[in-house]
């Protein structure tokens, strides 16, 4: 901290051994100046031998990079309906006396928000300079507040602010019995490529990530396919809202993760790994390396792994910026290639063109744990649990309005209602089953089932007690999906800004029944017209809403035929904040 | 089953054929088939971002310019549920950018507009965005206006595809999204652009315009003044068409 506060340079590389990657190089000029500046970008477009455009395009995409000054601590809110508490950010804002979004004149300060950072089951959480701090209240605040006022270097904290200490609720199939180091990996060798992704394919498993692919497939055709090499990737992004499963698996079962890429890249003929890490994650940096290091030691990475003659495989790990988009596969493969996380064109497929256009195999986090357990077990193992076409377990990731959030495995096709009874959740009227992009399920149907041929779920369940306003909610995912979206095609980019005006004007009472009207019509387009999944899903809490809560939108409405979304009121705010006049003489009615 | 049966799908009914390879555009285009399309010029790579394009394949709905034909798809083109989905498209990109049709030199050359006609958009109708953007005069011969870019990312692949060269970028995330230079100062009259290249010309909208040739052609013999988009469109593939017509 000390070093931070006199701006020395604290390159990724030294600190946490990452690889040279336009991402690494960002994040340490970031840090070190609090900004990006000019100077820095040309340097880096000359060690990195990148165009100029290409590295402001990237500084530009990313959240976590910026153009001007952040403090030296640079705080950021996690805005999640379950991580989140605005009103949390605005108390330190007014104990720090720092505007959102702009830095103290004194540069010790910033504070702003930024989307989910997986904290779901710590209650209101921040980040910051990299790190976590959660279960936020009014004493936490004051507490920071003084370490900041103080310039206490960030090591010297209270480590008990920084402890995150995740409950796992119910162990399944995947948690209950870890993997022994290597089993999965002897248990590969001894059937060879072709039988073991037979051994996947009778499994059923299907990917963990939200579309369901299935595993045992998407492993063959990587195979099939032609190509210099062959790649493995671990997506490790984890951005959508309310889940944090992921983050339990890297944090205690990241011997399996490896271990299943590891198995992939037998399967494929793979040289190198990738495990994508969201940069809301970089704490966990120095933990998962750590585990590197050991299966590197213990000969399950590196050359002739296990003693299998001829067959070297290693990971590395990269770090992202803040972009959700990223968890997007192909566009992760453009962030993993230095680019913007911009979503590619498919046909062809990551399996046949992934990275550096080779074949590329991307799994989620849990579906390489699943497959390691699989290879070791056998796929009779697996497929004895779940449904006929959602074999296994699910990780759940449960936050929100209930008295138990954690970590839940379950066997696929229990019913939200089992969910609710056994997190303490007695008074839900809705849950978010897979996130913002998933589906609002109101409570006349908690008897459906989480499976993918019923309420298919990446693992957000995100729970929602009476007292909620749930067009607030709906609006915060709809501001959610703005904010995120890559602004690669016209439906998305235009629509979703579109969207969240609509939603706006009728949260704020100023909606009419064809405002309404207009934002379905709009919703729909949105949905059906856009390039990736993130568009075609960005929509759904609106239509959702609309279609099972129709009452939430009716009660707000405005019983006119036109309202203009000019604000005559809010027009004004400027010439408010010239003359030093907030008084009621100063606003319209 | 004869070799022409076999390569062939429909398009609105009618038989279109196609060879390995080509995407629904390329066979349309080829057929004399209109489908909309703003990003897309058939010289340069598919982009598929601006959805102009959007045809529903068997029920599905796909991006024509990147989509590849394949045997026997049926694609449904020009109907009305597809015009108002392109119109309601042509409104957001107006919407989304500042677009003052009346003091715009490319008025009457800009393909936007053109299709706005074409696809019978009366008015911007969603809440304008009036965003703040940077205008670039830096450059002797040219001027970037960024109020009326789509983002349709010609000008980069002209750039990169045809002139050899690597002037502009897509920069920024979602509506934040804008058109940068590749030079040490961000500037266009830095860069190595010549009025000669592709990409100083084949800008769709009025983005990129030459400067000291105000208003030659007048107002009612322009490109769209004379023919429909369609027509203008299929019948020259030409990548020069917006260029004005007495150079
Ligand atoms: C906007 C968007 C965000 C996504 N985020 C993630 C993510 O954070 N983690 C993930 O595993 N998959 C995510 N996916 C799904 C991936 O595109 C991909 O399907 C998945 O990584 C494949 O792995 P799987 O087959 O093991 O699920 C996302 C998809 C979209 C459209
Ligand atoms: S749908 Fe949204 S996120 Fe996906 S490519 Fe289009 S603009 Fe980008
Ligand atoms: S400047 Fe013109 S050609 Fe370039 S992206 Fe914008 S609209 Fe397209
Ligand atoms: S022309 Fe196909 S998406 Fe633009």
């Amino acid at each position: 901290m000390q070093q931070l506060l006199q701006g020395e340079p604290c390159p990724d590389q030294a600190v946490n051994g990452l690889m040279p990657h336009l991402l690494h190089q960002l994040h340490a000029i970031q840090q070190q100046y609090r900004y990006i500046p000019t100077q820095q970008s040309k340097q880096v477009s000359e060690t990195l031998q990148l165009p100029l455009a290409q590295i402001e395009s990237v500084i530009d995409f990313y959240s976590f990079f910026t153009r001007t000054p952040r403090g030296q601590y640079t705080l950021l809110f996690s805005n999640c309906t379950s991580c989140g508490d605005l009103a949390l950010m605005r108390e330190l804002c007014q104990l720090l006396k720092v505007e959102q979004g702009i830095t103290r004149t004194d540069g010790l300060v910033s504070i702003d928000e930024t989307s989910c950072i997986g904290m779901c089951d710590h209650g209101a959480s921040l980040l910051i300079n990299d790190r976590v701090i959660a279960h936020l209240d009014s004493t936490r605040l004051k507490q920071i507040a003084e370490y900041i006022e103080s310039k206490t270097p960030l090591d010297q904290w209270s480590p008990e602010l920084f402890s995150i200490n995740t409950q796992i609720y119910k162990k399944g199939l995947l948690l209950e019995q870890p993997l022994e180091q290597g089993s999965a990996l002897t248990a590969a060798f001894k059937l060879g490529s072709d039988a073991l992704i037979q051994t996947l394919k009778q499994s059923g498993l299907r990917g963990r990530g939200g579309a369901g692919f299935t595993t045992g497939m998407k492993w063959e055709f990587c195979r099939q396919a032609q190509g210099a090499q062959h790649y493995v990737v671990c997506n490790a992004d984890e951005g959508e809202p309310g889940t944090f499963k992921d983050r339990i698996l890297l944090t205690d079962h990241a011997h399996e993760l490896f271990e299943g890429m590891t198995v992939a890249a037998y399967a494929l003929g793979a040289q190198q790994g990738y495990l994508y890490l969201r940069g809301e994650y970089r704490y966990l940096v120095p933990h998962i390396q750590q585990v590197l290091t050991e299966r590197r030691q213990q000969q399950l990475l590196g050359q002739n792994i296990l003693g299998q003659q001829g067959f070297t495989f290693d990971i590395e790990l990269v770090v992202g910026a803040g972009a959700y988009i990223c968890g997007e596969e192909s566009a992760l493969l453009e962030s993993l290639e230095q680019k913007r996380g911009v979503p590619r064109i498919r046909p062809p497929f990551p399996v046949t063109h992934g990275y550096l256009g080779q074949p590329t195999v991307v799994n989620n986090v849990e579906t390489f744990v699943a497959a390691a357990h699989i290879v070791s077990k056998g796929a009779n193992w697996f497929k004895a649990h779940g449904t006929e076409q959602s074999a296994g377990s699910k990780l759940l990731s449960i936050s929100g309005d209930c008295t138990k959030a954690g970590i839940y495995e379950y066997a696929f096709g229990v019913t939200v209602q089992q969910v609710l009874d056994d997190c303490g959740a007695s008074d839900a009227q809705a849950v978010q089953v897979g996130g913002p992009s998933g589906t609002l399920v109101h409570r006349k149907d908690f008897g459906r089932q989480l499976a993918f041929e019923d309420l298919a779920t990446g693992g957000s369940i995100m729970i929602y007690g009476q007292q909620r306003d749930l067009l607030k909610v709906v609006r915060n995912f709809t501001h959610f999906f703005a904010h995120e979206s890559c602004g690669f095609c016209t439906p998305c980019r235009v629509g979703t800004p579109l969207l969240r005006k609509y939603l706006d004007k009728i949260e704020a009472g100023h909606g009419t029944a064809y405002d309404r009207e207009e934002m379905a019509r709009l919703a729909k387009l949105v949905k059906k017209r856009s390039h990736c999944g993130l568009g075609q899903t960005a929509a759904n809490p609106i239509l959702d809403l609309l279609e099972h809560f129709p009452h939430v939108c009716e009660q707000r409405l405005l019983h006119q035929e036109y309202e203009p979304f000019f604000n005559l009121d809010a027009a004004l705010e400027t010439t408010r904040q010239l003359s030093h006049r907030d008084d009621a003489e100063a606003h319209l009615a | 089953m004869n070799q022409l049966l076999e390569n062939t799908l429909t398009i609105d009914g009618q038989v279109v054929p196609f060879s390995a390879g080509q995407t629904i555009m390329d066979a349309a285009l080829a057929a004399g088939i209109y489908i909309p399309h703003l990003c897309h010029k058939p010289e340069l790579k598919p982009h598929g971002s601006c959805k102009l394009c959007t045809v529903d394949v068997d029920g599905r709905s796909m991006s024509a310019c990147t989509f590849p034909a394949s045997q026997g798809m049926q694609v449904a083109n020009n109907t009305p549920a597809l015009t108002e989905v392109r119109k309601t498209l042509v409104q957001m990109l107006f919407v989304e950018g500042n677009h003052l049709c009346p003091t715009c030199d490319k008025t009457g050359d800009c393909t936007l507009q053109a299709l706005g006609y074409h696809l019978g958009m009366l008015d911007g109708h969603f809440p304008p965005f009036y965003p703040r953007r940077e205008v670039d005069a830096s450059h002797p011969d040219l001027i970037l206006d960024r109020d009326r870019c789509i983002m349709c990312g010609l000008c980069v692949r002209a750039s990169q595809q045809i002139d050899g060269k690597n002037v502009f970028a897509l920069s920024g995330r979602g509506a934040q999204n804008h058109v940068i230079v590749n030079s040490p100062s961000g500037k266009l009259g830095d860069s190595d652009l010549n009025k000669d290249d592709l990409a100083a010309h084949i800008c769709p909208v009025g983005a990129i315009l030459p400067k000291n040739h105000g208003h030659e052609v007048p107002i009612g013999r322009r490109t769209f003044d004379l023919h429909t988009v369609a027509e203008s469109d299929i019948a020259t593939f030409n990548l020069h068409k917006t260029e004005h017509h007495d150079d």
